[in-house]
């Protein structure tokens, strides 16, 4: 048997299916390769041997009773530690929430074990998913498998960490503003933003609602889109949950993997191409636009003005709800409470619990939704960020109106050395610059590997209408069959 | 001009219940300020006519039928809690001394 964690989770539901391997075999094999290189990576926060060696056990007998399985059964996946998960700490990377051990499942990871996927453990990120690098993750930051000393992405930099370190080949991840996107993009892996309301975020620690939306990674297309297919559609116990069918993601992989993209209209998003990216990074930008022509696809550029204001209108939406959501960490019904002595108020150990708690990122982030959502202010900040955010949805409906699908390239630069941005808070967040508006509109978006910058990984980022997930899979599985995938250096 | 004050940073942290220290409050000014400075760019945009939107999804009023469904148990929802006595969150004081005797 050849290696199994280096293989698809498309294949290895094969070799399951089919009785060459065991799902207890498959996975004893993934958690041999997380305790081999995972004190170099730190991929994992927590990895739950006794609880995926059992799954694993489960779908094996379920097979040997001649049970049908899933497409996806005995396949190992990754889930970041943002979605509560029964039984099995969750942190969302906090100290906050440090030890706490969820009563119950979120939808995702209820559909995952229905699926018969085997859940590996929970995966590293920046504190409640708000960063650019995972380095704002209380337990410490995760390395990049393609160079050690650079940033893996964020806030989901341990779900794409475990997939290019071979620890995992699915990883669940969520995306407010491109955690899942950029995050593939420098790691040289699959991520998915589905549209909002297209995935469930029941369970999953709220950081930003009206945004928040948890997607697949992947190393490879199909396999994100067959991840996807799992973990998505209605969720009653979401509102925000939309009452449709999905698309078939998976159909539209497949088609896409044919190479063939006749008749499909892409508009490149000028604001995108033009000084705000690396060299490096539009070079193999533009290679995989020549792809993509070849492969049949009509591409035009397209004018999205308002893009250019998304960033700031994104980083007033997002630390305004968070400032709201946040405010239910109070130290009372779960994780941490600091400095109850008996004679200090409620709201003195709330306020000790909370600074001892929390980071940071989370704290800034906090007091500028605060300052944007106070009288006086709210007008200028917030409620001008949210006209934005329609001009932002208006762009997106009128190119839509012209083209199939908008591409550009996931991320301005790629994995920078860990420690570089994070004095100036601000350099951080223009990670973010090319993903936040697809956040702001609700539509889908992904990154797929478009090619290699001086030997670190580019991502080109597809954006579709909302409801329209099909589009993005079709246009990145047909990019991937033309430039390939990418491996990184032995660790 | 710098957009927010040392002050001002302090009085946003009490309102979001962080007892930040006097270092957090020096380093913080900085960098709020920069950020505000930043985000303030979306003032350039002239949309005085346009709508505001919340949210992408067009949903409201989202109901379930009134049937009993499987819910946690006390035991279950109190597993997480700090501090808990006969099936209930046990919180610091909320009243002062003299108002409590």
């Amino acid at each position: 048997m050849s290696d199994l964690t280096r293989m698809t989770a498309t294949e290895i539901a094969a070799l399951v299916a089919g009785g060459e391997t065991s799902a207890v075999e498959v996975t004893r094999a993934h958690l041999d390769r997380i305790a081999e290189v995972d004190d170099r990576v730190h991929a994992f926060l927590h990895v739950d041997t006794d609880g995926a060696l059992a799954a694993a056990r489960a779908v094996d007998e379920r097979r040997a009773a001649g049970e049908e399985l899933g497409p996806l059964a005995g396949v190992p996946v990754a889930v970041k530690d943002v979605l509560a998960t029964r039984g099995v700490p969750t942190t969302v990377g906090s100290k906050i929430l440090e030890g706490w051990r969820p009563p119950y499942d979120a939808t995702i990871v209820q559909r995952l074990r229905d699926a018969g996927t085997v859940m590996l453990g929970k995966t590293n990120m920046d504190e409640f998913a708000m960063g650019s690098s995972t380095e704002y993750s209380a337990y410490g930051p995760t390395h990049n498998p393609w160079d050690l000393t650079r940033i893996p992405g964020g806030s989901g930099g341990g779900s794409a960490a475990a997939l290019a370190a071979y620890e995992a080949p699915l990883a669940i991840g969520s995306d407010t503003g491109g955690s899942i996107r950029q995050p593939g993009a420098v790691t040289g892996t699959v991520g998915a933003k589905p549209t909002y309301g297209g995935t469930s975020r029941y369970g999953l620690v709220a950081f930003s609602s009206s945004l928040d939306t948890p997607g697949p990674c992947a190393r490879n297309v199909l396999d994100a889109a067959l991840l996807h297919q799992v973990i998505g559609g209605h969720d009653p116990r979401d509102s925000t949950s939309i009452p449709q069918p999905m698309p078939d993601v998976v159909a539209a992989a497949r088609l896409g993997a044919t190479g063939d993209l006749t008749g499909v209209r892409l508009g490149i998003v000028s604001e995108f191409v033009g000084e705000g990216a690396e060299t490096g990074v539009m070079t193999a930008f533009r290679e995989s636009v020549d792809a993509l022509t070849k492969m049949g696809a009509e591409v035009v550029e397209i004018s999205c003005p308002t893009f250019a204001y998304a960033l700031p209108a994104y980083y007033l939406i997002a630390p305004s709800e968070c400032s709201s959501n946040l405010a239910r960490f109070d130290g009372v019904r779960f994780g941490l409470r600091v400095g109850d002595d008996g004679n200090r108020s409620l709201e003195e150990v709330m306020s000790l619990t909370r600074e001892a708690g929390f980071g940071p990122e989370v704290k800034r982030r906090i007091m500028i939704g605060t300052y944007a959502l106070s009288s006086g202010y709210y007008d200028a900040y917030y409620g001008q960020a949210q006209k934005v955010r329609t001009l932002i949805t208006r762009d997106f409906t009128a190119a839509f109106e012209q083209v199939d699908a908008l591409i550009s390239p996931t991320t301005p630069f790629t994995a920078f050395p860990i420690g570089a941005r994070t004095a100036d808070p601000y350099q951080m967040y223009l990670a973010d610059l090319f993903t936040i508006p697809t956040n702001l509109y609700g539509g889908p978006g992904i990154s797929v590997p478009c090619g290699l910058s001086e030997g670190l990984p580019v991502g080109l980022q597809v954006m579709a209408p909302t409801m329209a997930d099909d589009r993005m899979y079709r246009v990145a599985a047909a990019l991937e069959s033309a430039v390939g995938t990418f491996t990184p250096p032995a660790l | 001009m710098a957009a927010i004050s040392r002050e001002e940073v302090a009085h946003l942290a009490r309102l979001s219940r962080l007892a930040v220290t006097e270092e957090e409050l020096d380093t913080f000014a900085g960098q709020l300020d920069v950020i505000l400075q930043a985000v303030a760019q979306v003032g350039e945009v002239a949309a005085a006519d346009i709508p505001p939107t919340s949210h992408s999804v067009p949903l409201t009023n989202i109901f379930r039928e009134d049937v009993v469904t499987p819910c946690l148990t006390p035991q279950e929802v109190l597993s997480g809690a700090p501090d808990a006595e006969d099936q209930r969150f046990r919180v610091p004081r909320i009243l002062s001394e003299d108002v409590a005797s």
